[in-house]
């Protein structure tokens, strides 16, 4: 194996948490730092050309290569996990900016009373009221103390919304049940597509507190705090599984990259598979660099002070895992922390509801519409529900292109080919919209990642096993959901409804969310958690991991302001202090 | 002098073979009547021959007749043989999707409940050829005789492969083959890979906004190379 020159910081990953990290560091010290990525490097101009649906919605080109690497699934212990063989209820991105560049640039923020879910649960319904066999964690940090970096990420992505809640006082129009923010957004909401507008007027008429949903897919042009320029949406619908044509999304590979260039500190190096930390022989208290197959296929070894995993919530795990650092995690015993509290947020169509009126679905962005957060706050009680916490609803106008949904219909239509299926589809075509619903996922005890005994990667080490499936809390939520918004879809004047017909096991193959978390969790003690609240392994203070695996359960809010204020906090903290004295921050 | 290889058949070639498309069958410009009938100006004056990268020319005429009845040119408008779905099917088949390029294939392949997705080993290539054994002498059956055989199979893999692929070719962009003078986008009203909806998004609430479609090339000015046609 060829050693390389030392660095002082190897970062691993080279999307939002990784780039931002590099960015920070690279900006603000002279320290020596490496972005290791394995998959292709990037432009934004790369986009000029990518608006086609069939390479990128359908045969998913930014997505990571299933035939190299995949993970396996079993819903209990009890079975045998097989394969993921191709993409389907998840889809991480490959290359440079990684999921950052495909996503639909949704970004709200976790409710306060998420980061202490364990105790203040406990506190105002006592411990019963916790699913058996959960295994709900407080985070070891409040989102008092979080705040300050969620204002930061919004300037930095120079989100479009409508405060709701600024220092307490509560403001209409914007989620009046969000947490406090000492500042409003950047930019205003973006412009509404039809479907959220009425969705948005029937919310209202049946006393409810719909909001703009928070965008970082800009409404008007925006210079953020690092001097990067850039213009608003234009509503072209191509937002979800593409590259922004146009640079209104936020993208590490615009708002990142381009600083990151300018520095000759920081480089990126792409096609660098890395498989495994190496620490120092004895004892055994530090990681010395990572080791990687290179583009050309072979392996090196890359010595590093400081060591960063931002590799995904599945990469960071089964890196670690690779590696033998840490105690694996066994539900039987309940010993370890590694591979614990795998949780995927619960995100469905409650209702599919059938218009008379055409909709002009072609026109949106990913994240333009409105929200409903009355069932996601932390004073309600539910428990004579049989289940606790909740999500939110929306009402997107994404932009919708034809392969993905044409076909979606009444279920009083009954043919699936033929003419008059083809004349019912051509005729709903325009007339569809769904009400979504997300929802948190607690951890349980039962639902967790190791590596499987069977199936190996490209390069013949075991790939990662998740062992997962949806438990009553879920199921119950989704059915509690379903009737509401069906009530909207109906006020909204859909003349038919299709309602979710419910969660029954885990399915792989219906697209969820790219929102998978745990593994590798934060907390105020390494008797359960791997890492500190600074993200910081708690047996080797030179290792750091980001990104979602340091969640310890999922919210219903989609997770990327919350990775990137975890990282600008632990950013500062190396910069203020570890620089100065290495050694545990917590 | 002549070459030892001129005298033997290599595995990877093969004879060529065509699928001719006639006149009035490939493209050409949408018309609504008053009543919402759809008829096709058609773009074509001459027969067209199109080489085929993977199917054999009875394999693309079965492919056809069936992404006919699938979704058939009728009252409602063209369908798939105006959109040449044969044609994008067997571009697919020949590239990474019909060889699945991108899909985890290291075995064992164990049965699993389909939550767990397609466990198979056989890819896109070999289910199209398996399952048009089946269908020998489909494209001579009459519309009727056909629909029956397609009821048949209707819940094969082989079959749900074939009613994607179909809308798949109905509904790309036309440098994949399919969507042909862009039928499929005008059937539903879509304009393509549209730049800008900046001025229009607040303005149609509840009324058609139908601008005429483009293609990522027309739209873009750029000569795209489609996926299929990489290595």
């Amino acid at each position: 194996m060829k050693t390389l020159p030392a660095v002082d910081a190897v970062i691993v990953g080279g999307g939002w948490a990784g780039l931002l990290m590099a960015k920070e560091l690279g900006a603000r010290t002279s320290l020596s730092i490496v972005v290791l990525e394995r998959g292709p490097s990037r432009q934004p101009s790369d986009y000029s050309t990518d608006m086609d649906e069939l390479d990128y919605a359908i045969r998913l080109r930014m997505m990571q290569d299933l035939s190299r690497e995949t993970v396996t699934l079993r819903h209990d212990a009890a079975r045998r996990a097989v394969p993921l063989r191709q993409h389907g209820a998840f889809l991480p991105g490959a290359g440079v900016g990684g999921s950052g560049e495909h996503w639909n640039a949704q970004v709200p923020r976790f409710l306060p009373d998420c980061f202490e879910l364990l105790s203040k649960t406990t506190q105002k319904y006592g411990a019963s009221a916790l699913p058996e066999g959960h295994a709900v964690r407080d985070w070891g940090i409040t989102y008092d103390e979080l705040e300050p970096y969620y204002t930061r990420v919004d300037k930095l992505l120079g989100t479009s919304g409508q405060a709701g809640n600024i220092r307490g006082k509560r403001i209409g129009g914007g989620n009046i049940f969000e947490g406090w923010r000492s500042e409003g957004y950047p930019t205003p909401p973006t412009k509404v597509p039809y479907f959220a507008a009425l969705f948005r007027d029937a919310a209202k008429s049946l006393g409810y507190h719909p909001y703009p949903a928070p965008s970082a897919n800009i409404s008007q042009a925006y210079t953020n705090p690092d001097g990067i320029s850039r213009g608003g949406c234009t509503y072209c619908g191509f937002c979800a599984r593409f590259g922004c044509m146009v640079g209104a999304k936020a993208q590490p590979s615009s708002l990142l990259l381009p600083i990151i260039q300018k520095r000759q500190n920081v480089s990126v190096r792409t096609g660098a598979w890395v498989r495994r930390i190496l620490l120092d022989p004895a004892p055994k208290s530090a990681a010395r660099g990572v080791s990687y197959v290179d583009a050309a296929g072979q392996e090196v070894f890359q010595p590093a002070s400081l060591v960063f995993l931002a590799s995904w919530t599945f990469n960071n795990t089964r890196l670690l895992l690779l590696s033998g650092i840490g105690e694996p995690y066994h539900p039987a015993t309940g010993r370890g922390t590694l591979g614990s509290n795998l949780t995927h947020q619960v995100t469905v169509p409650s209702a599919t509801a059938f218009f008379d009126r055409p909709l002009n679905r072609f026109m949106g962005a990913g994240s333009a519409g409105f929200l409903l957060s009355d069932y996601d706050r932390d004073d309600l009680d539910r428990s004579s529900l049989g289940f606790i916490r909740g999500g939110y609803f929306g009402a997107r106008g994404y932009g919708f292109q034809p392969i993905g949904v044409f076909g979606v219909l009444p279920s009083s239509v009954k043919a699936t080919w033929g003419s008059d299926w083809k004349k019912a589809a051509i005729f709903y075509y325009d007339r569809t919209a769904t009400i979504g619903f997300a929802g948190e996922h607690l951890a349980y005890k039962t639902n967790l990642m190791d590596l499987d005994p069977v199936y190996k990667d490209a390069l013949g080490d075991p790939l990662l096993r998740l062992t997962m499936d949806w438990r009553d809390n879920e199921r119950k939520m989704v059915g509690f959901a379903t009737p509401i918004a069906v009530d909207l879809a109906r006020a909204m004047g859909a003349r038919q409804i299709n309602p979710f017909p419910g969660l029954g096991s885990y399915d792989a193959t219906r697209y969820n969310s790219t929102h998978v978390q745990g593994g590798t969790i934060m907390g105020d003690s390494p008797a359960y958690s791997v890492v500190s609240p600074y993200l910081q392994h708690w047996q080797l203070p030179n290792l750091f991991i980001l990104g979602g695996s340091t969640f310890p359960q999922n919210a219903s809010a989609n997770p990327t302001p919350t990775v990137l204020a975890f990282v600008y906090r632990t950013a500062d903290a190396i910069v203020d202090r570890y620089l100065k004295h290495p050694g545990p921050l917590a | 002098m002549p070459s030892i290889r001129s005298s033997v058949t290599l595995p990877h070639m093969r004879r060529r073979h065509f699928l001719t498309l006639s006149a009035a069958t490939l493209g050409g410009v949408l018309v609504y009547s008053l009543d919402r009938k759809a008829s096709l100006l058609s773009a074509q004056h001459k027969p067209v021959r199109i080489p085929l990268r993977f199917l054999t020319e009875t394999e693309a005429l079965i492919v056809a007749a069936a992404a006919s009845r699938i979704f058939p040119s009728d009252d409602s408008g063209p369908g798939a043989r105006e959109a040449g779905v044969a044609v994008f099917i067997d571009r697919q088949l020949a590239g990474s999707y019909g060889r699945d390029r991108f899909r985890y294939t290291q075995p064992p392949f164990e049965d699993a409940p389909d939550e767990f997705g397609y466990q198979g080993s056989a890819t896109p290539r070999q289910i199209y050829r398996e399952g048009l054994k089946g269908l020998r002498g489909f494209h001579h059956l009459s519309p009727t005789a056909q629909d029956e055989a397609l009821r048949k199979i209707e819940s094969s893999l082989f079959f749900s492969l074939l009613r994607q692929n179909t809308i798949e070719g109905m509904f790309c962009d036309p440098i994949h083959g399919g969507n042909a003078g862009m039928v499929g986008w005008q059937l539903v009203g879509f304009p393509g890979p549209r730049m800008s909806n900046l001025e229009e998004i607040e303005k149609y609430y509840g009324q058609a906004f139908r601008p005429k479609p483009l293609s990522l090339r027309q739209a873009t000015g750029v000569k795209v190379r489609p996926s299929e046609d990489e290595s």
